[in-house]
Protein backbone atom coordinates (compact mmCIF):
# COMPACT_ATOMS: atom_id res chain seq x y z
CA UNK A 1 0.00 0.00 0.00
CA UNK A 2 2.71 2.21 0.68
CA UNK A 3 4.47 2.28 -2.36
CA UNK A 4 1.75 3.67 -4.10
CA UNK A 5 1.85 6.67 -2.03
CA UNK A 6 4.38 8.40 -3.77
CA UNK A 7 2.14 10.98 -5.88
CA UNK A 8 4.62 10.49 -9.16
CA UNK A 9 4.03 6.75 -9.07
CA UNK A 10 0.46 7.31 -8.64
CA UNK A 11 0.20 9.16 -11.43
CA UNK A 12 2.69 7.05 -14.08
CA UNK A 13 -0.05 4.00 -13.27
CA UNK A 14 -3.12 6.31 -13.30
CA UNK A 15 -1.99 7.64 -16.86
CA UNK A 16 -1.83 3.49 -17.87
CA UNK A 17 -5.24 2.76 -16.74
CA UNK A 18 -7.13 6.09 -17.72
CA UNK A 19 -8.08 4.69 -21.32
CA UNK A 20 -9.07 1.51 -19.74
CA UNK A 21 -11.45 3.14 -17.38
CA UNK A 22 -13.05 5.35 -19.56
CA UNK A 23 -13.13 2.52 -22.24
CA UNK A 24 -15.04 0.31 -19.72
CA UNK A 25 -17.00 3.02 -18.50
CA UNK A 26 -18.28 3.96 -21.97
CA UNK A 27 -19.18 0.45 -23.07
CA UNK A 28 -20.35 -0.99 -19.99
CA UNK A 29 -22.87 2.46 -19.47
CA UNK A 30 -23.60 2.28 -23.45
CA UNK A 31 -24.90 -1.33 -22.95
CA UNK A 32 -26.24 -0.62 -19.75
CA UNK A 33 -28.68 2.13 -20.80
CA UNK A 34 -29.70 0.30 -23.61
CA UNK A 35 -30.45 -2.77 -21.43
CA UNK A 36 -32.28 -0.75 -18.91
CA UNK A 37 -34.31 1.07 -21.08
CA UNK A 38 -35.02 -1.24 -23.88
CA UNK A 39 -33.46 -4.45 -23.55
CA UNK A 40 -35.17 -6.03 -20.41
CA UNK A 41 -38.21 -6.74 -19.69
CA UNK A 42 -41.03 -4.34 -17.65
CA UNK A 43 -41.44 -5.77 -14.12
CA UNK A 44 -44.98 -7.80 -13.04
CA UNK A 45 -45.74 -5.32 -10.46
CA UNK A 46 -43.96 -1.73 -11.28
CA UNK A 47 -44.15 -2.33 -14.75
CA UNK A 48 -41.81 0.00 -16.60
CA UNK A 49 -41.38 2.13 -14.26
CA UNK A 50 -38.59 -0.27 -12.68
CA UNK A 51 -36.16 0.84 -15.13
CA UNK A 52 -35.39 3.75 -12.66
CA UNK A 53 -33.95 1.03 -11.00
CA UNK A 54 -31.08 0.62 -12.98
CA UNK A 55 -29.73 3.84 -12.05
CA UNK A 56 -31.27 4.17 -8.98
CA UNK A 57 -29.36 1.82 -7.36
CA UNK A 58 -26.50 1.36 -8.66
CA UNK A 59 -26.23 5.43 -7.54
CA UNK A 60 -27.16 4.57 -3.92
CA UNK A 61 -24.06 1.77 -4.24
CA UNK A 62 -21.73 4.35 -5.78
CA UNK A 63 -23.05 7.27 -2.81
CA UNK A 64 -21.84 4.51 -0.08
CA UNK A 65 -18.67 3.09 -1.80
CA UNK A 66 -17.55 6.20 -2.31
CA UNK A 67 -17.78 7.61 1.73
CA UNK A 68 -15.97 4.40 2.38
CA UNK A 69 -13.09 5.05 -0.10
CA UNK A 70 -13.28 8.78 1.35
CA UNK A 71 -13.00 7.27 4.85
CA UNK A 72 -10.18 4.86 4.14
CA UNK A 73 -8.23 7.17 2.62
CA UNK A 74 -8.90 10.05 4.92
CA UNK A 75 -7.55 7.46 8.05
CA UNK A 76 -4.98 6.80 5.89
CA UNK A 77 -4.00 10.65 5.59
CA UNK A 78 -4.05 11.04 9.34
CA UNK A 79 -2.05 7.71 10.27
CA UNK A 80 0.16 7.59 8.25
CA UNK A 81 0.27 11.27 6.28
CA UNK A 82 0.29 9.90 2.94
CA UNK A 83 0.12 13.07 0.97
CA UNK A 84 -1.78 11.09 -1.43
CA UNK A 85 -4.52 9.71 0.31
CA UNK A 86 -5.51 13.34 1.08
CA UNK A 87 -5.76 14.13 -2.78
CA UNK A 88 -7.73 10.63 -3.22
CA UNK A 89 -10.31 11.79 -0.64
CA UNK A 90 -10.43 15.31 -1.30
CA UNK A 91 -11.53 13.81 -5.27
CA UNK A 92 -13.76 11.59 -3.98
CA UNK A 93 -15.56 13.89 -2.17
CA UNK A 94 -17.98 15.56 -5.07
CA UNK A 95 -18.46 12.59 -7.05
CA UNK A 96 -19.87 10.81 -4.30
CA UNK A 97 -21.86 13.43 -3.18
CA UNK A 98 -23.00 13.66 -7.09
CA UNK A 99 -24.14 10.13 -6.69
CA UNK A 100 -26.00 10.22 -3.57
CA UNK A 101 -28.02 13.41 -5.48
CA UNK A 102 -28.40 11.37 -7.90
CA UNK A 103 -29.41 8.36 -6.17
CA UNK A 104 -32.11 10.79 -3.95
CA UNK A 105 -33.76 12.15 -6.93
CA UNK A 106 -34.39 8.99 -8.67
CA UNK A 107 -35.64 7.80 -5.72
CA UNK A 108 -37.92 10.53 -5.09
CA UNK A 109 -39.29 10.25 -9.13
CA UNK A 110 -39.44 6.58 -8.17
CA UNK A 111 -41.29 6.76 -5.18
CA UNK A 112 -44.43 8.77 -5.97
CA UNK A 113 -45.61 6.57 -9.13
CA UNK A 114 -44.76 3.30 -6.64
CA UNK A 115 -45.53 4.40 -3.17
CA UNK A 116 -47.66 7.78 -3.92
CA UNK A 117 -44.98 9.98 -2.41
CA UNK A 118 -42.19 11.87 -3.37
CA UNK A 119 -40.30 11.47 0.32
CA UNK A 120 -41.02 10.02 4.02
CA UNK A 121 -38.73 10.16 6.70
CA UNK A 122 -38.14 6.84 7.26
CA UNK A 123 -34.50 5.80 8.39
CA UNK A 124 -33.64 4.60 4.84
CA UNK A 125 -34.36 7.43 3.28
CA UNK A 126 -33.48 9.75 5.93
CA UNK A 127 -29.92 8.26 6.61
CA UNK A 128 -29.28 8.36 2.73
CA UNK A 129 -29.97 11.86 2.79
CA UNK A 130 -27.64 12.35 5.97
CA UNK A 131 -25.05 11.01 4.00
CA UNK A 132 -25.44 13.77 1.63
CA UNK A 133 -25.17 16.53 4.34
CA UNK A 134 -21.84 14.59 5.08
CA UNK A 135 -20.36 15.01 2.12
CA UNK A 136 -21.33 19.04 1.87
CA UNK A 137 -20.04 19.40 5.35
CA UNK A 138 -16.27 17.17 4.25
CA UNK A 139 -16.25 19.71 1.09
CA UNK A 140 -17.19 22.86 3.06
CA UNK A 141 -14.72 22.14 6.01
CA UNK A 142 -11.72 21.01 3.97
CA UNK A 143 -11.82 24.66 2.19
CA UNK A 144 -12.65 26.66 5.24
CA UNK A 145 -9.00 27.01 6.57
CA UNK A 146 -6.65 29.67 4.43
CA UNK A 147 -3.84 26.76 5.86
CA UNK A 148 -5.04 23.60 2.78
CA UNK A 149 -3.60 21.37 5.81
CA UNK A 150 -5.32 22.13 8.50
CA UNK A 151 -8.52 22.10 6.75
CA UNK A 152 -7.92 18.41 5.40
CA UNK A 153 -6.96 17.23 8.87
CA UNK A 154 -10.66 18.32 9.98
CA UNK A 155 -12.45 17.11 6.92
CA UNK A 156 -10.60 13.70 7.09
CA UNK A 157 -11.87 13.49 11.16
CA UNK A 158 -15.40 14.66 10.30
CA UNK A 159 -15.58 11.54 7.32
CA UNK A 160 -14.45 9.13 9.47
CA UNK A 161 -17.15 10.18 12.54
CA UNK A 162 -19.58 10.04 9.14
CA UNK A 163 -18.79 6.61 8.38
CA UNK A 164 -20.69 5.15 11.24
CA UNK A 165 -23.46 5.96 8.90
CA UNK A 166 -22.66 3.77 5.99
CA UNK A 167 -23.88 0.25 7.86
CA UNK A 168 -26.57 2.25 8.95
CA UNK A 169 -27.93 2.86 5.64
CA UNK A 170 -27.04 -0.72 4.42
CA UNK A 171 -29.09 -2.01 7.49
CA UNK A 172 -31.91 0.58 7.74
CA UNK A 173 -33.83 -1.83 5.77
CA UNK A 174 -33.66 -4.53 8.30
CA UNK A 175 -33.27 -2.66 12.02
CA UNK A 176 -36.02 -0.96 11.67
CA UNK A 177 -39.56 -0.92 9.39
CA UNK A 178 -39.38 1.34 6.74
CA UNK A 179 -41.76 2.29 3.62
CA UNK A 180 -38.39 1.89 1.42
CA UNK A 181 -38.40 -2.08 0.89
CA UNK A 182 -35.64 -4.00 2.07
CA UNK A 183 -32.49 -5.01 0.01
CA UNK A 184 -32.46 -7.36 -3.34
CA UNK A 185 -29.11 -8.01 -4.76
CA UNK A 186 -26.63 -8.39 -1.39
CA UNK A 187 -28.87 -9.92 0.76
CA UNK A 188 -29.05 -13.52 2.85
CA UNK A 189 -30.18 -16.48 0.33
CA UNK A 190 -29.16 -14.78 -2.95
CA UNK A 191 -30.78 -12.28 -5.23
CA UNK A 192 -34.05 -11.69 -5.40
CA UNK A 193 -33.86 -9.79 -9.51
CA UNK A 194 -34.31 -11.66 -12.28
CA UNK A 195 -31.69 -12.28 -14.13
CA UNK A 196 -32.64 -10.68 -16.99
CA UNK A 197 -32.90 -7.36 -14.87
CA UNK A 198 -29.95 -7.97 -13.39
CA UNK A 199 -27.88 -7.75 -16.51
CA UNK A 200 -28.34 -4.30 -16.67
CA UNK A 201 -28.23 -3.28 -13.67
CA UNK A 202 -24.83 -4.90 -13.16
CA UNK A 203 -23.65 -3.29 -16.07
CA UNK A 204 -24.49 0.24 -14.81
CA UNK A 205 -22.90 -0.42 -11.79
CA UNK A 206 -19.46 -1.65 -13.27
CA UNK A 207 -20.14 1.66 -15.30
CA UNK A 208 -20.17 3.78 -12.32
CA UNK A 209 -17.45 2.32 -10.61
CA UNK A 210 -15.61 2.66 -13.82
CA UNK A 211 -16.61 6.10 -14.41
CA UNK A 212 -15.67 6.92 -10.87
CA UNK A 213 -12.15 5.64 -11.63
CA UNK A 214 -11.81 7.95 -14.54
CA UNK A 215 -12.74 11.33 -12.50
CA UNK A 216 -10.60 10.14 -9.12
CA UNK A 217 -7.96 9.98 -11.87
CA UNK A 218 -8.73 13.52 -13.87
CA UNK A 219 -9.41 15.27 -10.62
CA UNK A 220 -6.27 13.70 -8.63
CA UNK A 221 -4.43 15.15 -11.68
CA UNK A 222 -5.77 18.36 -11.00
CA UNK A 223 -5.33 18.49 -7.30
CA UNK A 224 -1.63 17.30 -8.47
CA UNK A 225 -1.14 20.33 -10.94
CA UNK A 226 -2.54 22.62 -7.97
CA UNK A 227 -0.40 22.14 -6.15
CA UNK A 228 2.62 22.08 -8.16
CA UNK A 229 1.57 25.65 -9.37
CA UNK A 230 1.62 26.53 -5.60
CA UNK A 231 5.00 26.16 -5.20
CA UNK A 232 6.08 27.43 -7.96
CA UNK A 233 4.16 30.72 -7.13
CA UNK A 234 5.82 30.47 -3.58
CA UNK A 235 9.03 29.86 -5.15
CA UNK A 236 8.51 33.12 -7.52
CA UNK A 237 7.24 35.16 -4.63
CA UNK A 238 10.20 34.16 -2.19
CA UNK A 239 12.87 34.80 -5.33
CA UNK A 240 11.24 38.51 -5.95
CA UNK A 241 11.51 39.20 -2.13
CA UNK A 242 14.83 38.19 -2.23
CA UNK A 243 15.85 40.34 -5.33
CA UNK A 244 14.14 43.37 -3.59
CA UNK A 245 16.26 43.31 -0.37
CA UNK A 246 19.81 42.59 -2.47
CA UNK B 1 4.62 2.25 20.19
CA UNK B 2 6.08 4.82 17.44
CA UNK B 3 3.69 7.78 16.50
CA UNK B 4 2.18 5.89 13.59
CA UNK B 5 0.69 3.14 15.86
CA UNK B 6 -0.20 5.66 18.31
CA UNK B 7 -2.56 7.52 15.53
CA UNK B 8 -3.44 4.12 14.01
CA UNK B 9 -4.95 3.12 17.56
CA UNK B 10 -6.56 6.44 18.22
CA UNK B 11 -8.21 6.64 14.63
CA UNK B 12 -9.73 3.02 15.66
CA UNK B 13 -10.71 3.33 19.04
CA UNK B 14 -12.53 6.63 18.01
CA UNK B 15 -14.67 4.79 15.28
CA UNK B 16 -15.57 2.35 17.81
CA UNK B 17 -16.57 4.50 20.39
CA UNK B 18 -18.54 6.94 17.74
CA UNK B 19 -20.09 3.44 16.44
CA UNK B 20 -21.05 2.65 20.00
CA UNK B 21 -22.37 5.86 20.62
CA UNK B 22 -24.74 5.98 17.66
CA UNK B 23 -25.64 2.23 18.16
CA UNK B 24 -26.77 3.03 22.08
CA UNK B 25 -28.91 6.09 20.30
CA UNK B 26 -30.47 4.41 17.79
CA UNK B 27 -31.70 1.88 20.26
CA UNK B 28 -32.87 4.22 22.77
CA UNK B 29 -34.98 6.17 19.78
CA UNK B 30 -36.44 2.47 18.02
CA UNK B 31 -40.03 3.79 18.89
CA UNK B 32 -39.13 7.05 17.17
CA UNK B 33 -37.29 5.06 14.24
CA UNK B 34 -39.74 2.41 13.00
CA UNK B 35 -41.92 4.06 9.79
CA UNK B 36 -44.96 2.38 10.93
CA UNK B 37 -46.14 -0.13 13.20
CA UNK B 38 -48.40 -3.45 12.74
CA UNK B 39 -51.69 -4.07 13.69
CA UNK B 40 -50.35 -6.42 16.81
CA UNK B 41 -48.15 -3.61 17.99
CA UNK B 42 -51.54 -1.13 17.82
CA UNK B 43 -53.65 -4.04 19.05
CA UNK B 44 -52.12 -5.04 21.61
CA UNK B 45 -51.96 -1.70 22.92
CA UNK B 46 -47.42 -1.70 22.91
CA UNK B 47 -47.89 2.01 21.62
CA UNK B 48 -50.03 4.68 22.28
CA UNK B 49 -52.68 5.24 19.65
CA UNK B 50 -55.36 7.42 21.96
CA UNK B 51 -55.81 10.64 19.92
CA UNK B 52 -52.91 10.63 17.92
CA UNK B 53 -51.61 10.64 14.21
CA UNK B 54 -49.74 6.77 13.78
CA UNK B 55 -48.92 5.11 10.68
CA UNK B 56 -50.24 1.66 10.42
CA UNK B 57 -48.22 -0.99 8.12
CA UNK B 58 -49.44 -4.81 6.84
CA UNK B 59 -50.86 -6.56 4.28
CA UNK B 60 -53.91 -5.08 2.60
CA UNK B 61 -56.16 -8.64 3.44
CA UNK B 62 -57.38 -10.92 0.48
CA UNK B 63 -61.46 -9.99 -0.54
CA UNK B 64 -61.35 -7.27 1.94
CA UNK B 65 -61.31 -4.05 -0.33
CA UNK B 66 -64.61 -2.27 -0.73
CA UNK B 67 -65.32 0.66 -2.11
CA UNK B 68 -68.21 2.96 -1.82
CA UNK B 69 -67.65 5.83 -3.92
CA UNK B 70 -64.80 7.50 -3.02
CA UNK B 71 -64.60 5.88 0.30
CA UNK B 72 -62.43 3.07 0.22
CA UNK B 73 -62.26 0.18 3.24
CA UNK B 74 -59.90 -2.30 3.62
CA UNK B 75 -58.37 -4.25 6.64
CA UNK B 76 -54.86 -4.31 7.23
CA UNK B 77 -53.11 -7.67 8.16
CA UNK B 78 -49.74 -9.01 9.96
CA UNK B 79 -50.35 -12.45 9.41
CA UNK B 80 -51.45 -12.60 13.57
CA UNK B 81 -53.86 -9.50 13.87
CA UNK B 82 -56.21 -7.65 11.58
CA UNK B 83 -57.36 -3.62 11.80
CA UNK B 84 -60.01 -1.99 9.65
CA UNK B 85 -59.38 1.16 7.84
CA UNK B 86 -61.58 3.74 6.23
CA UNK B 87 -59.99 6.59 3.66
CA UNK B 88 -61.10 8.72 1.09
CA UNK B 89 -59.03 9.47 -1.39
CA UNK B 90 -56.82 8.49 -4.44
CA UNK B 91 -55.26 5.14 -3.46
CA UNK B 92 -51.57 4.45 -5.20
CA UNK B 93 -51.58 2.65 -8.07
CA UNK B 94 -49.88 -0.29 -6.31
CA UNK B 95 -52.12 -0.68 -3.89
CA UNK B 96 -54.09 -4.48 -4.11
CA UNK B 97 -54.72 -6.90 -2.08
CA UNK B 98 -52.41 -9.10 -1.11
CA UNK B 99 -50.03 -5.97 -1.09
CA UNK B 100 -47.84 -4.40 1.19
CA UNK B 101 -49.25 -0.92 2.48
CA UNK B 102 -48.49 2.01 5.17
CA UNK B 103 -51.49 4.06 6.25
CA UNK B 104 -51.12 7.21 8.11
CA UNK B 105 -54.08 9.04 10.51
CA UNK B 106 -55.75 7.77 13.79
CA UNK B 107 -57.80 5.04 15.68
CA UNK B 108 -61.09 6.14 15.27
CA UNK B 109 -63.32 5.56 18.64
CA UNK B 110 -65.29 2.29 17.08
CA UNK B 111 -62.02 0.42 16.37
CA UNK B 112 -61.66 1.52 12.99
CA UNK B 113 -58.36 3.20 11.70
CA UNK B 114 -59.42 6.33 9.78
CA UNK B 115 -56.51 7.03 7.16
CA UNK B 116 -55.72 10.18 5.46
CA UNK B 117 -53.36 8.61 3.70
CA UNK B 118 -52.07 5.34 2.36
CA UNK B 119 -48.53 4.44 0.74
CA UNK B 120 -48.28 1.47 -1.20
CA UNK B 121 -45.07 -0.48 0.17
CA UNK B 122 -43.72 -3.29 -2.33
CA UNK B 123 -41.68 -6.19 -1.95
CA UNK B 124 -37.85 -6.59 -3.17
CA UNK B 125 -39.06 -8.87 -5.47
CA UNK B 126 -38.37 -7.67 -9.48
CA UNK B 127 -38.58 -10.33 -12.50
CA UNK B 128 -40.92 -9.99 -15.48
CA UNK B 129 -44.53 -11.13 -15.51
CA UNK B 130 -43.64 -14.54 -17.52
CA UNK B 131 -41.58 -15.51 -14.91
CA UNK B 132 -43.71 -15.03 -12.32
CA UNK B 133 -46.73 -16.58 -13.68
CA UNK B 134 -44.70 -19.78 -14.40
CA UNK B 135 -43.80 -19.42 -10.57
CA UNK B 136 -47.16 -19.22 -9.55
CA UNK B 137 -48.01 -22.76 -11.88
CA UNK B 138 -45.06 -24.83 -10.67
CA UNK B 139 -46.37 -23.73 -6.92
CA UNK B 140 -42.56 -22.14 -6.44
CA UNK B 141 -44.15 -18.63 -5.63
CA UNK B 142 -42.92 -16.97 -2.68
CA UNK B 143 -44.18 -12.95 -3.11
CA UNK B 144 -46.32 -11.68 -1.35
CA UNK B 145 -48.75 -10.63 -3.84
CA UNK B 146 -50.91 -11.49 -7.04
CA UNK B 147 -49.05 -10.36 -10.07
CA UNK B 148 -50.62 -7.33 -12.15
CA UNK B 149 -53.76 -8.83 -14.09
Amino acid sequence: MHRFANPARFMRIATLVLPWAMGVAILTLGAGLWFGLAGSPADYQQGESVRIMYVHVPAAWMGMFCYTAMAVCSAMALIWKHPLADLLARATAPVGAAFTFVCLVTGALWGKPMWGTWWVWDARLTSMLILLFLYLGYMALADAFDDPQRGQKAAAILSLVGVVNVPIIKWSVDWWNTLHQPASVVKMGGPAIDSSMMIPLMLMAVGFHAFWVVVLILRTRAEIAAAKVRTLRMAQVHAAGQAEQA
Amino acid sequence: MTRKQRRLYFVVLGVLAVGAAAALVLTALRQDIVFFFSPSEILEAKVPTEGRRIRLGGLVEQGSVVKDGAIVRFRVTDGAHTLPVVYSGLLPDLFREGQGVVTEGKMGPDGEFQAAEVLAKHDENYMPKEVAESLKKTGHWQGESQPAK
